[in-house]
């Protein structure tokens, strides 16, 4: 019998730690004959901590894990054979599951990200061999076009022309870089990955390597994925003991090293001229294109620059052919995509679908829809980089050109679900915030222009709105696109410059009744106690920290409007949902 | 003193013990050049926070320049120029964070430490820092206290887990 536990990140910090090293207490102190593994991330982070039980071939996967939960498992599991108890995954989250067309995700959650064997168990390197074994660089480059492999960082851009490029620059030092200093917030997949399958990307690399003529490659990874920089060395010394990296790879006339670089916090060092400056101990200012990191990348040589994801699906490409992955996806965007899914929706986790699929099949069918039933508002697709989906448009294809169009972007694949509680002048306000604090600092009309976007957005929330603060920011976001060197400071205007395309009324509703629809902006709601509910506890006036509250006790309580300050204490602490909000 | 005039570099020695403990980092890199970054990641690993004095000693051993060492440890989020608590609490302030509620956390963990963002208590038990996005989306609100993260917070959950780490340190203490 084999126990696997699901030890991403994610599945740590939902407790799956705890739940191992019970497991691992309990196997050992009973002489169990259970082998205990580990895996990464499978996606329905909703369910953490999960761990599955295989059995005679069978496999039964249990949610929702804790310590206590461990103890009756091992006990029914040597009582009645795996019975099905409880913790038992729902047969309805299993369908979840085979709605999707794993591809980059393949291996997470199945393998063991720390077992070089069990990545080779599962047609691991193969693609490597048949590469290195059967194809020319061209043919490998060839392969990526047939696949219509796109950039899946956000950008979009055709892969096989950035390694075309980067082969036909002249030079023999070439070099590979992975961007994985996933910045997005709301993204998680890059981290998935290396966490899970970190051999995947390693192969990609190594391919892409082969295919341009490079021998060295760098991971520039985020200094905040402790868990994934572990991994992804262990993984490169097993790769060099095995021989995948290093001299004459396959016995061939190729050699390929792969080191670790971690980056140190800064969100502009996703584009790529700033993390090639970033890598070389600089500040990461991103510079003019061209030239090309593909003609002078990085100190100075020939350089291509791809995302974690995109390199995940490289392996596949090959193995399959390109023209099996072309026909997952639509006419122009092809391929699968993983989805970060979070925020106000039931089932939050990644899952990667085929391109075209609807919003509303992601969020609806696969999410699950809104947490506690609530009504959906907006998708915020694409990051800070991105813009908000209203509701009507639930019905767009998930593809680039389609989301373009609509004012947001596919960005690194996070939607954030929100419902009629989010407002939102205050998310085109945090994501202003955002990137007001990782601007480099370049240009002007970045820097400044995000200040002042951000201060008026600010003002707005606490009520002290302007006539015309609308049409200022129309003006504002158009010439800090306008104005930019970097993507950075082109998109940063999007978020508010979509919320004001899709919902204006709340703008004007702030400014001009000087109230907040979602009841979100602390400064434009008042708290009030209603006489039906209250029971006179005297709970909240206890609780309130400026005595704002009186009454007598066992008769309804009033608030002093003048002296409260809106923390929202006396509505976390009543029992009997007798505070109202308006 | 005018501005064309060239001011002597001012610099304050360091300790021997940290000198060798800088001069084994610098040896590991080796004068290879774009390695600054690295090394103040190992610096700040040693030391918790980057010392002013320790930065200018790296500058008469490499040859970089002080401005140059200070506007890279000035730029990315991950260096510190001041010294920090012995628990270091980053709350995450990605949007779905913000979406489930990141700011009623940063509220409470106020009302149980007296700290805000950047800020540590007076015992020097506990620095707060608000970061981006840490990647634990589907468990928001998130927050990572050392190397552990705690994920679906609510205000007593986090008064509680700081709590519990305030009453180990006690222990500890005693």
């Amino acid at each position: 019998m084999k126990i696997i536990v699901g030890q991403g990140s994610c599945g740590i910090a939902a407790g799956a730690n705890k739940v191992y090293d019970k497991l691992s207490y309990e196997i050992k102190n009973n002489n169990l004959d259970i082998e205990l593994s580990s895996t990464g991330c499978i996606g329905m982070c909703y369910l953490e901590p999960i761990i599955d039980v295989i059995h005679e071939g069978k496999k039964i996967t249990f949610v929702n894990m804790d310590e206590n939960k461990v103890s009756i498992l091992l006990n029914n599991i040597y009582t009645d054979n795996i019975s099905v108890n409880e913790f038992t995954i729902d047969k309805k989250d299993i369908e979840i599951l085979s709605k999707q067309n794993r591809v980059a995700l393949k291996n997470c959650g199945n393998i063991n990200p720390e077992s070089i064997d069990e990545y080779i168990n599962t047609d691991g390197y193969k693609a490597l061999e048949k590469v290195l074994k059967d194809m020319s660089p061209d043919e490998v480059i060839d392969e990526i076009k047939i696949s219509g492999l796109k950039g899946r960082g956000g950008a979009g851009f055709p892969t096989w022309f950035k390694w075309n490029a980067a082969k036909n620059s002249p030079g023999n030092k070439k070099y590979v870089v992975c961007n994985a200093d996933e910045g997005d917030p709301g993204a998680f997949m890059d981290r998935s990955i290396l966490e899970g399958d970190p051999h995947r990307l390693i192969e990609g690399m190594i391919i892409n390597g082969y295919a341009m003529g490079a021998d060295e490659g760098i991971v520039y990874v985020r200094a905040e994925y402790p868990l994934a920089i572990k991994r992804l060395s262990n993984a490169i010394n097993e790769a060099e003991k095995k021989g995948y990296l290093g001299e004459n790879i396959f016995g061939e006339n190729f050699k390929f090293s792969l080191r670790i670089k971690a980056g140190a916090g800064a969100f502009v060092c996703g584009e790529e001229t700033a993390l090639l400056e970033s890598l070389q101990g600089e500040r990461g200012m991103p510079r003019l294109k061209p030239p090309f990191p593909a003609q002078k990348g990085y100190w100075n040589k020939p350089t291509n620059i791809n995302n974690v994801e995109t390199l995940a699906n490289v392996a596949y490409i090959i193995l399959n052919g390109g023209k099996t992955f072309a026909n997952l996806g639509t006419e122009n965007s092809k391929g699968t995509k993983v989805f970060a899914l979070t925020g106000k929706i039931k089932k939050g986790g990644l899952v990667e679908v085929p391109m075209g699929i609807t919003l509303r099949d992601v969020i609806h069918e696969i999410g699950g829809g809104i947490k506690e039933d609530r009504e959906f508002k907006a998708v915020q697709m694409g990051g800070p980089s991105g813009g908000c989906i209203p509701k009507h448009l639930l019905d767009t294809s998930v593809d680039y050109e389609s989301i373009s169009k609509i004012g947001a972007i596919m960005g690194s694949g996070g939607m954030v679900v929100m419902d009629e509680t989010t407002c939102m002048v205050d998310m085109a306000r945090f994501f202003l915030d955002f990137t007001r604090k990782e601007s480099c600092g370049k240009c002007i009309q970045c820097r400044l222009g995000t200040k002042r976007m951000l201060e008026i957005l600010t003002r707005i929330c606490e009520g002290k709105g302007k006539i015309g603060d609308i049409e200022l920011l129309e003006e504002l976001g158009t010439k800090i696109k306008e104005g930019s060197l970097c993507g950075l400071g082109q998109t940063a205007p999007n978020p508010v410059l979509s919320t004001i395309r899709y919902f204006r009324d709340e703008y004007e509703a702030h400014i001009h009744d000087k109230k907040c629809p979602s009841k979100a902006c602390k400064e434009l709601v008042e708290y009030s106690i209603s006489e039906n509910k209250c029971i006179g506890c005297g709970l909240c006036k206890r609780n309130c920290p400026v005595e704002a509250i009186s009454g007598e006790k066992k008769l309804v309580h009033i608030i002093d409007l003048d002296k409260c300050i809106k923390c929202g204490k006396c509505m976390e602490m009543c029992k009997f949902s007798a505070i109202k909000i308006g | 003193m005018g501005c064309c005039q060239k001011e002597k570099f001012i610099f304050t020695d360091i300790s021997k013990e940290d000198k060798n403990n800088i001069d084994l980092i610098l040896k590991k890199y080796d004068g290879r050049k774009g390695t600054l970054i690295s090394i103040l990641q190992e610096v700040q690993e040693k030391y918790n926070y980057l010392p002013i004095d320790i930065l200018n000693y790296i500058s008469l051993k490499t040859g970089v320049k002080p401005a140059k060492i200070h506007g890279v440890a000035t730029f990315y989020t991950q260096f510190r120029l001041n010294p920090v608590g012995e628990n270091m609490i980053m709350l995450c302030q990605g949007t779905a964070c913000h979406v489930n509620g990141s700011k009623t956390i940063e509220e409470s963990i106020f009302d149980e430490l007296n700290i805000k963002d950047g800020e540590t208590t007076d015992d020097g038990l506990f620095t707060l820092i608000n970061v981006a996005c840490l990647g634990c989306c589907s468990l928001s609100p998130v927050m990572m206290i050392n190397d552990d993260t705690f994920g679906n917070l609510t205000a007593e959950k986090a008064k509680q887990i700081i709590r519990s780490i305030k009453e180990k340190s006690k222990r500890k203490g005693a």
